[in-house]
């Protein structure tokens, strides 16, 4: 039995979807270089325009490959095909792994692409600054590979892509992925920061200007959303399984 | 060797109770398949055959009683790879092609059998290269078949295989399947086809309204279902004295003539002409087995419902 094959034609199934790699790839892509081209020179919050949207696409299109596994989930159940699965010696624990690895494995194209990108517009960093960025937006995506799982098991797939689209167009637009930031003070600003999306585009300016990577507020965060969301996961999961 | 494991002990199911909200689907349903045996699960739409396959699967958790299958737990026999399942519905992966999802599939198995074989087995190696998204139905009803063989399982569970398949490819199916089954797996089909049933299987099983109500081969099902049926005229008949002659298993009438579904319609009918030496016009028609199969399995509230279900 090797669970390396479960792994292997999951990633398969999803490079040979060319919407995944519109969203994920070429949107992002255009977005960077459509807005930041013309502000390479701009500083925003502290920090060079060009590397705070350039994290901000990374953030955006692999937000995207994160919510991923979940989209395939929906489509699963809804075609029947998880009874089939079912009822072979595949455990959940093994396709879980195998779910998550594949949507983390799907991110790193993304995050390479833009990094290249913001290369190209003045972005300069040193290795270990890049490595340390790469951390912090893989660690924030947790919330979001779980949110994935979550609407998956509970959405019929005709909600999904407006669910999936809703959800990420709401992360972004509080989170200050599309360029620009809601608020800088009060409640709104405070509503900002309890979310993971905001200190996933934090990630960059983290590493380069304070250095020393996230603040601890921005950890306690990513870790709330984690704990809140793996039980109801858990309850999505055996709601599912229960009505099979 | 898995603990527990009893590979002589075939299949038990015991006592087992489903309900569905107020629906009962299966009752208290008592079932032992020895090992290397195909059985059918015949009857009617709605008589608790998927439900009772998807607790042999371990899909369905059964409101009381208890499954063994070669001494495990369903869920635990699926685990170690014993049991190949297909179901009525599934769709396969999309951005696959047929054989990678079969060898996916054969992935999770501890000892699966070649993906090549399994193709050609169940017919699907003519389509190998095709993305399972563009199968016909009965291409899809192909690659289903080869996802519950390929991990070579002791026991296959079958629900309604041939459900909505063309005739030719419904004998293609059976073709297959009597290879299998001959290397010594023990077989379990649902099906609505009385004359599968029949072709295919060593032993019927025939469920109504979520019990067995017969039970035995498939030879002796069809003795005691296939009945004769002797018409005649006779006004004024009595149906309840008509019902006691020797052989005769049911008595109508519709008007003038009177109608007996028999179990032996030639003693019935020196019966009837002693009792009865006015009967005329009297006609001695052939058993039908489809006729018979609707009688064993009618709802008894309303029969036409279940009569045409076991038509369809």
């Amino acid at each position: 039995m090797s669970s390396s094959t479960h792994f292997r034609y999951e990633v398969l199934r999803v490079l040979r979807n060319r919407v995944f790699h519109a969203v994920t790839l070429a949107l992002p892509l255009v977005l960077f270089f459509g807005v930041a081209s013309g502000q390479r020179h701009a500083t925003f919050n502290g920090t060079s325009f060009p590397l705070y949207f350039m994290t901000a696409m990374a953030v955006y299109g692999s937000m995207f490959a994160a919510l991923g596994p979940g989209a395939r989930i929906a489509r699963d159940i809804s075609g029947g095909w998880i009874r089939q699965l079912r009822i072979t010696p595949l455990r959940a624990p093994t396709d879980l792994v195998a779910k998550v690895a594949s949507a983390y494995l799907l991110a790193l194209p993304t995050l390479v692409l833009l990094y290249l990108a913001g290369a190209l517009l003045g972005v300069r960093l040193a290795a270990s600054q890049w490595l340390e960025m790469t951390g912090l937006i893989l660690v924030g995506l947790v919330p979001f590979v779980i949110i994935g799982f979550v609407v998956g098991y509970l959405m019929p797939v005709d909600a999904l892509t407006p669910a999936l689209g809703g959800i990420v167009v709401l992360f972004s637009l509080f989170g200050g992925v599309y360029g620009f930031e809601l608020a800088k003070s009060g409640l709104m600003f405070d509503v900002m920061k309890a979310l993971p999306s905001y200190w996933l585009v934090q990630a960059g300016k983290s590493v380069a200007v304070s250095g020393g990577g996230w603040p601890g507020q921005a950890w306690l965060v990513i870790a709330i959303w984690t704990v809140v969301l793996v039980p109801i996961a858990g309850l999505a999961y055996r709601r599912n399984t229960a009505r099979a | 060797m898995v603990t527990g494991a009893d590979p002589d002990g075939g299949i038990v199911l015991s006592h087992l109770s489903k309900s569905y909200g107020a629906v009962c689907a299966v009752r208290s349903l008592d079932l032992a398949i020895a090992p290397g045996e195909t059985v059918a699960l015949l009857g009617p739409n709605g008589a608790g055959k998927t439900t009772t396959i998807d607790m042999m699967l371990g899909l369905t958790r059964p409101d009381r009683g208890t499954i063994s299958v070669f001494g495990l737990p369903p869920a635990k026999a699926v685990r170690a790879g014993w049991v190949g399942g297909m179901l009525q519905t599934g769709s396969p992966l999309d951005h696959l092609r047929v054989r990678e999802l079969v060898a996916l599939t054969a992935s999770y198995y501890p000892a699966p059998l070649g993906v090549d074989d399994v193709l050609r087995l169940t017919g699907a190696d003519a389509f190998a290269g095709q993305w399972t998204t563009r199968l016909s139905g009965g291409q899809a009803q192909r690659v289903r078949f080869a996802a519950a063989l390929v991990g070579e399982p002791d026991l296959l569970l079958l629900d309604e295989p041939t459900a909505g398949i063309d005739v030719e490819g419904r004998h293609d199916f059976w073709h297959s399947m009597r290879d299998i089954a001959g290397q010594g797996k023990t077989v379990v089909f649902a099906t609505h086809y009385l004359e599968e049933a029949d072709a295919y299987a060593d032993r019927i099983v025939l469920i109504a309204r979520g019990e067995v109500v017969a039970d035995g081969p498939a030879t002796e099902i069809k003795a005691q279902a296939s009945s004769r049926t002797i018409r005649a005229t006779l006004p004024d008949a009595d149906t309840t004295e008509l019902r006691a002659l020797p052989g005769v298993r049911a008595a109508d009438r519709h008007g003038d003539a009177i109608i007996l579904s028999c179990s032996d319609a030639d003693t019935a009918l020196r019966a009837l002409l002693g009792a009865c030496p006015g009967a005329r016009d009297i006609e001695v028609r052939g058993g039908n087995l489809e006729e018979a199969f609707m009688e064993l399995t009618a709802e008894k509230s309303d029969p036409a419902v279940d009569v045409m279900e076991a038509t369809r």
